[in-house]
């Protein structure tokens, strides 16, 4: 069964129809990649699936729970869309860590917060702090981060940042990682040490949506590639479909002004 | 010569007394100072709310407050807060220090809104997101990612502030409330004596100079990151 379904999706701001009738389906451990110039749509869709926008219409389904309905007419309130955002880990372009708070808090903050919730946590709160923080420091030393869990942001390099937010979103165990090109705001030496934490992620079997504007990557880590055109998904395939026959002409232009 | 060394030992002669006199007007200023700046503080963050309500009139509403007290200047204010409501309502004139209050609060309240304002729309959309999608509510995105940040950045801008607010008590002796300077300039009709009144400049150079201190040191504290 596919854990995430998306059906006829539609957003538009103001006038502009941004998407126009997206669907959508992958299944548990699997990593989609979403190629496609830039306007076309591609982070309003990664930001509709958890709610940092809200569509206007359509239907998507994860893990066998409708998480947004265009038809129903009950809104949702703010406790039932964070329940449903946490399903999601969302990974920004400009990393987004908090600059006040070190590299170890930037991950256990939200985790310890959420944890206040559980009904045992008034019994159980140093327990629950020391197994959050061990989690925390087990994720950051399998991104290398280890030398670097009491350093702010600004001490480090971007694609250094970009790896802390990422262990940010694991540490709350998300069903699905949603990357919004992950490595854009880096400099190309930097961008390697991250697509390689992503690349683990995929070997790992955890279920991936990736924009990225790294065709190469986009190749050898996707298990089917999405070409995103002017708010509709023009084609999708494996990659070996999508870089090697792709079928339609959109496609074609778009790949022929893109270096591999 | 003998004239100078005559004046300087008549100055040292009343240096005591008038240092007296001079530190109970300044009693007074410092009154005035610390509880505009206790009431304000507050009163400016519910003006900043109001200023960028997303209900259109309560905008307005808060904006023309802000554009009035920000367009006119104090001495007017205090003098309308205080002669005003007996010249339209009839009603009885408030305490001097009372109507000195009520107009000192209200101009710093809508000077503070500003720059909390400023503070507060400064902040990266991206940080409210990612508290947002870490799946924290937005009390909590409020108060343990936006608030600190904005503190780090409205400190400089509120030092400024604070220290003009120091100097501006000055005004209330519009309406003769007994500050520092009303103080001091009665040694000129009384005794023609100018000095207390020069002498007054280093009350508040003392009191500025120590707020500068502490506010370097705030913000040597907060310094502790970038950003
Ligand atoms: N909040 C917004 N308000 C108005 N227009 C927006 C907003 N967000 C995106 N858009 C518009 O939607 C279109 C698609 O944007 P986006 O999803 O960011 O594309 P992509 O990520 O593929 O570059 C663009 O034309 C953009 O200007
Ligand atoms: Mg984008």
């Amino acid at each position: 069964m596919a854990i995430l379904e998306i059906k006829n999706l539609k957003k538009s701001f103001g006038k502009v129809e941004v998407l126009k009738d997206v669907s959508f389906e992958m299944n548990e451990g699997e990593v989609v990649s979403i190629i496609g110039s830039s306007g076309s749509g591609k982070t309003t869709f990664l930001r509709c699936i958890n709610f940092l926008e809200t569509a206007d219409s359509g239907k998507i389904v994860c893990d066998g729970d409708v998480i947004f309905d265009g038809k129903s007419v009950k809104k949702m309130n703010a406790k039932e869309i964070r329940e449903k955002q946490m399903k999601f880990g969302f990974v920004f372009q400009q990393f987004n860590l908090f600059p006040q708070y070190d590299v170890l808090t930037n991950v256990t903050l939200a985790p310890k917060l959420l944890a206040k919730e559980r009904p045992d946590f008034k019994k159980n709160k140093a327990a629950i702090y020391a197994e959050i923080e061990a989690k925390a420091l087990d994720l950051l030393s399998q991104a290398g981060l280890s030398d670097k869990i009491n350093n702010y942001p600004c001490q480090l390099s971007g694609g250094q940042q970009q790896r802390v937010a990422i262990v940010r979103a694991l540490a709350l165990e998300p069903k699905i990682m949603l990357f919004d090109e992950p490595t854009s705001a880096l400099d190309p030496e930097l961008t390697n040490e991250v697509l390689k934490i992503i690349k683990f992620l995929a070997d790992d079997d955890m279920t991936m949506i990736i924009v990225t504007h790294e065709m190469q990557f986009a190749k050898n880590i996707s298990d089917r590639i999405v070409f995103m055109d002017k708010g509709v998904v023009a084609e999708t395939g494996t990659p070996e479909e999508i870089f090697g026959n792709p079928k339609t002409e959109r496609l074609q232009h778009f790949l022929s002004n893109t270096k591999l | 010569m003998i004239e100078f060394l005559h004046t300087i030992s008549r100055i040292i002669e009343d240096l005591p007394s008038v240092t007296m006199t001079l530190l109970g007007g300044f009693g007074k200023s410092i009154e005035i100072f610390l509880i505009t700046l206790v009431l304000s503080l507050p009163l400016g963050l519910v003006i900043t709310f109001g200023s960028m309500s997303k209900i259109k009139p309560i905008k307005w509403l808060f904006k023309t407050f802000v554009w009035i007290i920000r367009g006119t200047p104090l001495m007017l204010q205090i003098i309308v807060v205080f002669y005003g409501p007996g010249l339209l309502w009839d009603a009885n004139a408030l305490p001097r220090l009372t109507a000195v209050l009520i107009a000192f609060v209200i101009n710093y309240s809508a000077y503070f809104s500003e720059i909390y304002r400023a503070g507060i729309e400064s902040i990266p959309q991206g940080q409210y997101e990612a508290g947002q999608v870490l799946g924290m509510t937005k009390t909590q995105v409020f108060f343990k990612i936006v608030l600190f940040q904005v503190i780090k950045r409205i400190v400089p801008p509120m030092g400024n502030e604070i220290i003009t607010l120091v100097k501006d008590t000055s005004l209330a002796r519009i309406i003769a409330v007994e500050e520092i300077i009303m103080v001091a300039q009665r040694y000129i009709s009384a005794k023609a004596l100018i000095w207390p009144l020069f002498y007054s400049g280093a009350f508040y150079l003392l009191f500025c100079g120590i707020l500068t201190l502490l506010f370097g040191y705030i913000e040597k504290k907060l310094n502790y990151y970038r950003g």
